[in-house]
């Protein structure tokens, strides 16, 4: 395309049932004050 | 819903239900504004002195494509209340006080200079192996736990973090778990010997401190009034080296430096790789709390610190700002980032005394006792509360752009400010809001370098 370049694919529409809930909650990793959940890595292999 | 911005000369498209996101020309950003309301010939009339009309129709298609696509103005129908809600209680992250006590007296301090608006005191080693324990028993089919030291500070307590570590890593084996240790310290009482034992056994490690000399010393002090900074530089620096697992130095902006960009900069330079500076969260009544005034240069300073960024990855010398960080391609599912950070649901905070918050920022608030790890039947009496507190039943977020990268943000944040977990503290939104903003068009300007 030439007006267009997808930098992000629609990985949300990926519905992984309820989750596998493996990955590290965002307040252990350096946060304490200020949540970002969208920073943390996905650790469910079979998603990717 | 679609948010779609211009930062320096990017034009940025963000299809927020599907995850997708988009760099454009000037003619699809102006297009996206009229696309779903207008026909393709009312856009020709409306920008007939702007674009020529073969430029205008191939936008059109592309722009059409996304959308066949799923790419461009998708729904949410994915997200169900049966995922959110429905969802077994397990216990999977534990924010273990092992210190109510503290070497310094942080001006801004959450926990009340260590004490918590309780007694000074310290975990003893039988209520901390008890609070593994109950992290391992209400785990349920979690595989990853998570166990960071915090205080206070935890080094003023280090024979039982010490003890304790040996104590999960065994405890863990029988049933299969994998807990992964973090410790949040000041720095003061790091030495030689406390630097190897982490190094060889915590996952992670966050190393507080706040940017430059002046900075640091005027929030961060030792009890005796004196700054901290020359103490605790020399002691990270050489920490740092020896480290191979993951760490951050982080770091509080106030609103006596509003220039905090130069704080990251100035630890950037020294060579740390890994750094979070984050917004004070204090009452508004302290003379050095964010205002709403200030927004607009935090975010001229968000915009300084992109390009600081940018600079150091364009000279080879890439450094991570932990809220710049976004993976594009794998982030977390779409369970987790509506239902947020898991405080009062798979997060919990425990008290040197065995009591059980929802997490860290609401120890010592006996309204949010949860229980305590001796209690032989625990069932936690705010599961429901926290675990509806998700974005889809907060008013502010159900319309907002960034709720899938903020997830509704932080409850404690929410119930400091406006006495209400479902009431989102808006200051803080807007700076997220800002921060994502540039952790994308990073992305962006990276992938048009590339």
């Amino acid at each position: 395309m030439k007006n267009i370049k997808t930098i992000a694919k629609p990985t949300l529409k990926k519905v992984a049932g309820k989750g596998c809930g493996e990955c590290q909650t965002s307040c252990q990793s350096a946060c304490k004050t200020s949540c970002t959940v969208a920073n943390q890595e996905c650790e469910n292999t079979k998603r990717r | 819903m679609i948010h779609k911005y211009q930062y320096r000369d990017q034009y940025i498209v963000m299809d927020i239900n599907s995850g997708a996101v988009h760099v454009v020309t000037d003619i699809i950003f102006d297009m996206l504004d009229h696309y779903k309301e207008k026909s393709v010939k009312e856009i020709l009339e409306l920008f007939q002195f702007k674009y020529e009309k073969n430029q205008i129709l191939e936008a059109a298609e592309e722009i059409q494509y996304l959308i066949d696509n799923g790419m461009l103005f998708t729904d949410d129908s994915q997200i169900t209340k049966g995922m959110l809600e429905g969802r077994e209680a397990m216990i999977k992250a534990m924010c273990l006080h092992v210190a109510h006590d503290c070497n310094m007296t942080c001006k801004y301090c959450f926990g009340g200079q260590g004490a918590f608006d309780g007694q000074r005191s310290l975990l003893s080693l039988e209520t901390g192996k008890k609070a593994i324990d109950f992290l391992l028993e209400h785990s349920g089919s979690r595989r990853n736990l998570e166990i960071d030291f915090f205080g206070g500070e935890p080094l003023m307590n280090f024979n039982v973090v010490k003890e304790l570590v040996v104590y999960g890593r065994e405890a863990e084996k029988p049933l299969g778990k994998n807990i992964r240790f973090t410790i949040t310290t000041n720095g003061l009482l790091l030495d030689d010997s406390k630097a190897d034992f982490i190094n060889a056994k915590m996952d992670n490690v966050i190393l507080s401190i706040d940017g430059r000399p002046e900075v640091n010393d005027n929030m961060r002090q030792t009890v005796n009034g004196r700054g901290t900074y020359d103490i605790i530089m020399e002691k990270y620096l050489s920490f740092v080296k020896k480290r191979k697992g993951a760490y951050y130095v982080r770091g509080t902006f106030t609103r006596e430096n509003l220039d905090f960009s130069e704080d990251v900069r100035h630890l950037a330079e020294i060579g740390f790789k890994n750094i979070s500076i984050e917004p004070v969260v204090t009452d508004p009544l302290r003379s050095y709390a964010l205002q709403d005034e200030d927004k607009e240069t935090i975010f001229k300073e968000y915009d300084k610190l992109t390009d600081i960024y940018l600079e150091y990855a364009n000279k080879g010398e890439k450094f991570e700002f932990f809220h710049f960080n976004i993976d594009l391609n794998q982030g977390p599912c779409v369970v987790k980032r509506v239902s947020g950070c898991g405080a009062g649901t798979e997060y919990v905070a425990v008290s040197p005394e065995g009591d059980i918050y929802p997490c860290h920022q609401f120890v010592g608030n006996v309204a949010f006792k949860l229980g305590n790890i001796n209690d032989v039947h625990f069932e936690n009496r705010l599961y429901d509360e926290f675990n509806r507190a998700h974005i889809y039943n907060k008013e502010k977020c159900r319309d907002c752009w960034a709720k899938f990268y903020c997830s509704g943000g932080c409850h404690a944040n929410a119930f400091h400010m406006n006495h209400d977990i479902r009431q989102p503290y808006e200051l803080g939104c807007e700076l997220e809001k800002k921060r994502i903003e540039c952790a994308i068009a990073i992305k962006a300007i990276m992938s048009t370098d590339q």
